[in-house]
């Protein structure tokens, strides 16, 4: 009884095994370099760790990056959530083209989208001299930055709720509509709760992505001190400078911020996928 | 059966890749990005060069990149033999990093280490519809001056000292000898270079975090009525683009933008290139490196060896150099270019 609490018993062998392949390859991947991270910015000392990260600019940067993120996880996981629906119950000639394109900002070189979108939204772009004539200014603005996040994000939210829309039973949908339910309370009473944990993995996996995201976005940034200096910029700004200790201090406030975030929006997901058993 | 000997075979070419480059001599240059055509060209003449004299072949490799991301790799491990930068300082911390070439780096070749310069012009649109023929000008109400960021940029590290000396040379009548002015009038001065920079840089609309990315932004998206670019980069971009779309002005005053070469000493040593980095680096100062440089729009060091009409390309100017306005790149990297330093409060006061 003791031994279930930390393992709970499977007719699966070699828990040991594959639990030591796990924590081998999570330590040589991600907590290695981590540390690293993390040894480099040691010198600095508390003091100086805190005044980097307490500093003006940094704390801006560190805002702009964050709003900036939220608000292109939120556009992905409402118009995502729209094109993966569309995908999967709608049958159409070009179906594969549309699937593919999805995908297309997972395998673009990020300086290229980077440089196609400040082309398309810059004051004499495609859509930045119409948007430019209301009086909307787009690049190098935290609008333009948030649309550049929204398009490195976009596959995420899409191929993590393609999966979960396909698996939906057609009987619920038509067991709840025969029983006097609408469509719109179908929707939300039904459907919507068993697509929100994916749904939120998709969003946290969005905006994750957009945190860390440098390449397309300096371009359409502006990079101006204090208005749209986002946090990757900064760092490579301190690194520029070759203060290492600075860089990571920087990135550290950042992964710090980053996996509380993600953390609770873990538990966010799991609390509702439990919530979803429950029924 | 049949992919254990593909990959068998797959492993022996790898290996093979790695013994046989044991064999031929190689050459690691680690350069910025706009010298790439000039190396390029210039890499196929020494080699032939070096056939010719010793009957072996070499084989250069080059890397090109922002020239502190450059300097950076070095200085984790970069096997850099020959580093060939935008500017001194970023040589200056791979030596104190890494003790890997001797401080006084700068001395051992001729011009201070500098085979070719450049200085920092205008590109303006065809006609200068915003009649901008100097740096006062650059201050018209309305006028977009597009230029990097000084932080992420070495380039934009140019532009920037050379809008200062500038204005450091209209307050004081002249830039000779500044260590001998007195320190009232010198402080006056200098606060009236940074009055003169901080109304520069309120119009700059953008601040790319690379030369390239501001050239883009001036010449594709047709932001900003002036560049602040590299003579050679600025007649690259005429080049690229047409001549009927923008030309190049000449101020009355500009800085001498000093690349600097030299040997990455304990490098080349310790896989036995030290003979031909060396060859390679004083090859940059024969006729044959001069002629290329002025060709690829660099000014030579020494212009008896360039062709006539690359030379006429190269207007005349009253130039000044890092050295003598600001004592030498550490020193002005740490006053202006620093966190908290000079360029910073231009933007947080």
């Amino acid at each position: 009884m003791r031994r279930r609490s930390w393992k709970q018993h499977s007719v699966l062998p070699g828990f040991g095994l594959s639990l030591g392949y796990t924590l081998l390859y999570l330590g040589l991947i991600v907590l290695l370099p981590l540390s690293a991270l993390i040894l480099k910015s040691i010198d600095l000392g508390w003091n100086g760790f805190w005044e980097i990260i307490g500093s003006e600019r940094v704390l801006r940067s560190y805002q702009l990056t964050l709003s900036t993120s939220f608000f292109a996880a939120l556009i992905n996981a409402v118009f995502g959530f729209i094109i993966a629906w569309f995908l999967v119950r709608v049958r159409f000639i070009g179906k594969r083209i549309i699937d593919a394109l999805i995908d297309l900002p997972f395998a673009l070189p990020t300086a290229v989208s980077g440089i196609a979108l400040t082309t398309i939204y810059s004051r004499n772009g495609w859509i930045g001299a119409p948007l430019e004539s209301l009086g909307i200014h787009v690049a190098f603005t935290p609008i333009g930055i948030t649309i550049a996040m929204i398009l490195v994000g976009l596959p995420f939210v899409v191929r993590t709720v393609q999966p979960a829309i396909e698996e939906l039973e057609v009987e619920l949908e038509e067991a709840s509509l025969s029983l006097g339910a609408g469509r719109w309370k179908t929707f939300t009473k039904v459907m919507l709760p068993m697509l929100l944990p994916s749904l939120l993995t998709g969003f946290a996996l969005a905006f994750a992505r957009a945190i860390g995201e440098y390449g397309s976005v300096v371009f359409i940034a502006g990079n101006m001190p204090m208005k749209t200096e986002i946090s990757s910029l900064l760092i490579i700004t301190k690194l520029e400078q070759y203060d290492y200790a600075g860089a990571t201090a920087i990135a550290i406030g950042m992964l710090i911020i980053s996996f509380i975030l993600l953390f609770s929006i873990n538990l966010l997901q799991s609390w509702s996928s439990r919530r979803l058993k429950g029924i | 059966m049949k992919s254990l000997s593909k990959i068998l075979f797959l492993v022996l070419l790898i290996f093979g890749q790695a013994f046989s480059a044991v064999k031929t001599p190689e050459l690691l240059n680690v350069s910025y990005d706009p010298t790439r055509e000039f190396y390029k060209e210039f890499n196929a003449e020494f080699v032939k060069y070096w056939k010719e004299i010793n009957n072996e072949t070499i084989k250069i490799r080059q890397s090109h990149g922002g020239a502190a991301k450059q300097a950076r790799a070095v200085i984790d491990g970069l096997k850099a033999d020959v580093v060939t930068l935008a500017l001194a300082y970023d040589i200056d911390v791979i030596s104190q990093r890494t003790g890997l070439l001797p401080a006084d780096w700068r001395s051992r070749l001729a011009n201070n280490s500098c085979p070719y310069t450049s200085t920092i012009v205008f590109l303006v649109r065809k006609g200068n519809p915003r009649k901008i023929y100097d740096w006062d000008d650059l201050l018209q109400p309305g006028l977009e001056v597009i230029t990097p960021n000084p932080k992420t940029s070495g380039g934009a590290r140019w532009n920037y000292l050379a809008a200062w000396g500038y204005a450091l040379k209209r307050a004081l009548g002249h830039l000779d000898h500044l260590e001998n002015v007195n320190p009232d009038e010198m402080k006056m001065a200098e606060g009236k270079a940074f009055e003169f920079v901080s109304v520069l840089y309120k119009h700059v609309p953008v601040l790319d975090a690379g030369a390239r990315g501001a050239t883009n932004t001036f010449v594709q998206r047709g932001i900003g009525d002036v560049l602040l670019a590299w003579e050679n980069e600025a007649f690259l971009s005429i080049n690229e683009l047409g001549p009927d779309k923008f030309e190049i002005v000449v101020p009355s005053l500009s800085i001498l933008a000093e690349p600097p070469v030299t040997l990455v000493d304990k490098n080349a040593e310790k896989h036995d290139a030290k003979r031909v980095a060396t060859a390679y680096l004083s090859y940059l100062y024969s006729p044959v490196g001069q002629r290329l440089a002025a060709k690829y729009y660099y000014r030579p060091a020494y212009p008896q060896f360039a062709d006539e009409e690359d030379l006429a390309r190269f207007p005349d100017l009253d130039l000044f150099t890092v050295d003598e306005v600001f004592g030498g790149w550490q020193i002005a990297q740490e006053k202006h270019f620093n966190d908290g330093g000079v360029f910073d409060t231009i933007y947080l006061k």
